[in-house]
């Protein structure tokens, strides 16, 4: 899957905190993947375990209270961090784009839905006359299932479901290398959800275009993308094709999360629930922080951080993976 | 009008594996209907209308559970505020028949909810509860835990301060928020969208009510918390014997919360079966493109491309035809001379409405 070649994203080591009244948050640690050019990667894990975090240190969209420790963001090579703000003000949309969780609030409530998008193209010369800009975003409309006379309308006049495609198709306005979709239909319902799935794997081969798809509904994250990573506590904790790591997975907070969803179809499985409590970033247990809630855990996981065991471009940072292909590395 | 309404069907489930419900039914709905005015003034009648809610009819046993699933829009949340009296139905009837009724007589005819006043709407209120689709939007930020939850005793009178503090201790315990003692004083803002749709749910359950409408109850809920509160709901409906209509947009989430599943489009219920049922063999075309729609965990699976054009409109005055005609893919001359189609019975407890099924 990852040809180094091809190699569009690498994040190697990235640490970040949020400085809190109640003293140092610490929400990303030691994270590091690599994404091909025109593959997809999703993220998955519960809420609050980081996923926003790691998608607004790629865009460079943190908080003032935010301070990146450690690690590399290397986008062709070529480290997003050491950048100047205007440096990277060029490259987001253009090169990086980002659909957000509160996408309803991205939209300027006193514009034009069309108009909005008609400034982002013209900003980054995406597109040299007004007409050509025009018919960019006629075109992104109708792939996105918007007809393009709502380009003349106010968000206000949108739904919710619209106006979360008039957010994606604003994103890909300025055909970015990779776009960065933060729950981007988690508000929306399942055949609008649906039609704009499809739209995205249809588009994202012919531009070429790669994709971070982050979400806890691991059925659409199964569906749209190469690779996944689950994340826990602020760290990644299995890494690798969607499929294996779904089918069988090697973490038992994997296994946990995939035994706690609810399908339509197959056998009716009795569904378990993840005992306890997400943990809490500021005072997280020793060892594996997910030993509370482990049914596997031992004397050795309380203690010390689990390496990682891997197969291949596949693996899990556990003492006692579920899958014995997987090997300790050193 | 009412047409499927000499179909009843019998509200008999096993199907969500929970206990199944007997008998009588607790809820009889025959041809509700709401409708909101649209360009109406203080001096102009309203010229159109919003069909929200059409002649819809069905029963809900004691205990149990039926889903009403189906698109933003399509109506469900107003059926679930017309049961609880949140709003006025501009037709049709509610019959609730309460088991163990202490009004004596009221115990032997079902009651029409849209007589009741008075007293009687008091008791009433205390078997009905609502939980809201918004746990952030329907909770005061400046109340505390304790106020929230005791709110339905006082305006029911129920009980002095000290049953008060006991009822809400006790009934914080049994949703798992516990030390409950450590919960009575804190905001909703202090708590995390698992511990805060409890907390909803303990208020609709603090006056044990026989029957709970609950508007998505788990859809602003992420992984960990969805399957605890999706079972804390499953244990109180058996311990406590509570009837749901479960509102949800999500077919996987009604598959293990509900006995029998409720289809609605655009105001009109288009299907009706046990749970199993409706999924392995559902008949009404939008329910077969409304579950070809739902992603599937499972990485080998591949679906069906869902069979639907356009968008769910607003059914503003929509012509008599069936209401699914736009976006229907096996739709025919027939459907579009005819009115709406009735509800029919298909096969034994299977209810749909469909001229080409
Ligand atoms: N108070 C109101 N005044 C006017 N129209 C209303 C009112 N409440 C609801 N409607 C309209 O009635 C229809 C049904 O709305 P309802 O809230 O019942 O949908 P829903 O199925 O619960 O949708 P969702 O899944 O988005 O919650 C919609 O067209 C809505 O715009
Ligand atoms: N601006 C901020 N200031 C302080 N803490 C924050 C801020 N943003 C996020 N956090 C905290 O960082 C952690 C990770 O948050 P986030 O990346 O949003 O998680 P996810 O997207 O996986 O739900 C959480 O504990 C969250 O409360
Ligand atoms: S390291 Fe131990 S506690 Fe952590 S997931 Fe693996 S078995 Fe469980
Ligand atoms: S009655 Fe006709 S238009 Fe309506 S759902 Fe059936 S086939 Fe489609
Ligand atoms: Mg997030
Ligand atoms: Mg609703």
């Amino acid at each position: 899957m990852t040809d180094r070649s091809d190699s569009l994203l690498k994040v190697d080591g990235l640490s970040l905190s949020y400085q809190t009244r109640q003293g140092e948050l610490q929400a990303v640690r030691d994270v590091s993947f690599e994404l091909a050019r025109g593959s997809a990667l999703g993220l998955v894990g519960e809420s609050g375990c980081g996923k926003t975090t790691v998608a607004n240190c790629l865009m460079r969209l943190l908080p003032d209270n935010a301070r990146i420790s450690a690690g590399r963001v290397l986008l062709d090579g070529q480290d997003v961090l050491l950048l100047t703000e205007e440096e990277m003000r060029l490259r987001r949309w253009r090169r990086i784009s980002m659909v957000f969780q509160a996408a309803m609030n991205v939209l300027d409530p006193v514009y034009r839905v069309g108009q909005q998008i008609i400034e982002a193209i013209e900003t980054h010369g995406v597109e040299s006359t007004d007409i050509g800009a025009r018919e960019r975003v006629a075109r992104l409309f109708r792939m996105v299932g918007l007809d393009p006379q709502l380009m003349e309308r106010y968000p206000h006049e949108f739904s919710g479901g619209m106006r979360q495609r008039a957010v994606i198709a604003m994103a890909l306005s300025c055909d970015p290398d990779l776009m960065i979709a933060d729950e981007p239909t988690t508000a929306l319902d399942v055949i609008v959800q649906d039609r704009i799935l499809r739209e995205l794997k249809a588009i994202q081969q012919p531009l070429g275009m790669s994709i971070i798809y982050i979400s806890h509904d691991i059925a659409v994250v199964a569906e749209v993308t190469d690779v996944v990573g689950v994340m826990y506590a602020g760290r990644l904790v299995e890494m690798g094709d969607t499929a294996d790591v779904f089918r069988a997975p090697a973490h038992p907070y994997t296994a946990a999360l995939v035994s706690s969803f609810p399908s339509v179809s197959g056998e009716r499985r009795p569904l378990t629930s993840l005992p306890g409590e997400p943990p809490n970033l500021s005072d997280l247990p020793p060892g594996c922080p997910f030993h509370p809630r482990c049914a596997y855990a031992t004397d050795v996981c309380r203690t010390e951080y689990p390496p990682r065991a891997a197969s291949g471009s596949r693996w899990a940072a556990c003492w006692h993976p579920l899958d014995a292909t997987l090997v300790p590395q050193s | 009008m009412a047409s499927a309404s000499n179909t009843p069907e019998t509200p008999n489930a096993q199907a969500a594996g929970s206990s199944a419900p007997d008998g009588e039914p607790l809820l009889a709905v025959h041809g509700l209907t709401k409708l909101f005015p649209v360009g109406g003034g203080p001096f102009r009648k309203p010229s159109s209308f919003i069909h929200a809610v059409d002649d819809v009819t069905f029963r809900l046993g004691h205990g149990e559970s039926l889903g009403l699933v189906g698109e933003s829009g399509c109506g469900k949340t107003t059926v679930g505020k017309l049961l609880v009296k949140l709003l006025e139905p501009t037709g049709g009837e509610i019959l609730f028949r309460f088991a163990g009724d202490s009004a004596g007589a009221a115990t032997e005819a079902p009651w029409d909810s849209a007589a009741i006043s008075g007293r009687l709407l008091r008791s009433c209120g205390r078997r009905v509860q609502m939980i809201f689709q918004d746990p952030y939007a329907s909770m005061n930020p400046r109340r505390t835990i304790y106020d929230i939850i005791s709110e339905p005793l006082s305006v029911q009178g129920m009980g002095d301060v000290q049953y008060r503090v006991d009822r809400v201790l006790e009934i914080l315990t049994l949703v798992g928020l516990t030390p409950a003692g450590g919960f009575l004083f804190r905001h909703p803002h202090e708590l995390s969208g698992g511990q805060r749709q409890r907390v909803a749910i303990a208020r609709a359950l603090v006056i044990r009510p026989s029957f709970v409408v609950a508007d998505e109850p788990t859809s602003m809920l992420d992984v960990s918390s969805r399957t605890g509160v999706m079972s804390l709901m499953q244990d109180l409906a058996t311990e406590l014997g509570v009837a749901y209509l479960y509102v949800t947009h999500d077919l996987a989430v009604a598959r293990y919360m509900c006995h029998r599943i409720a289809v609605m489009y655009s105001g009109k219920v288009v299907e009706l079966a046990e749970t199993e049922e409706l999924l392995r063999n559902p008949l009404h075309p939008y329910t077969k493109a409304l579950l070809s729609a739902v992603p599937v965990p499972d990485p080998g699976h591949r679906r069906q491309l869902p069979d639907i054009r356009g968008d769910l409109g607003t059914p503003i005055d929509p012509p008599s035809r069936c209401r699914f005609h736009e976006r229907c893919p096996a739709a025919t001359e027939h459907c579009l001379d005819h009115p709406h189609p009735p509800m029919e019975e298909k096969t034994p407890g299977h209810l749909v409405a469909c001229y080409e099924v």
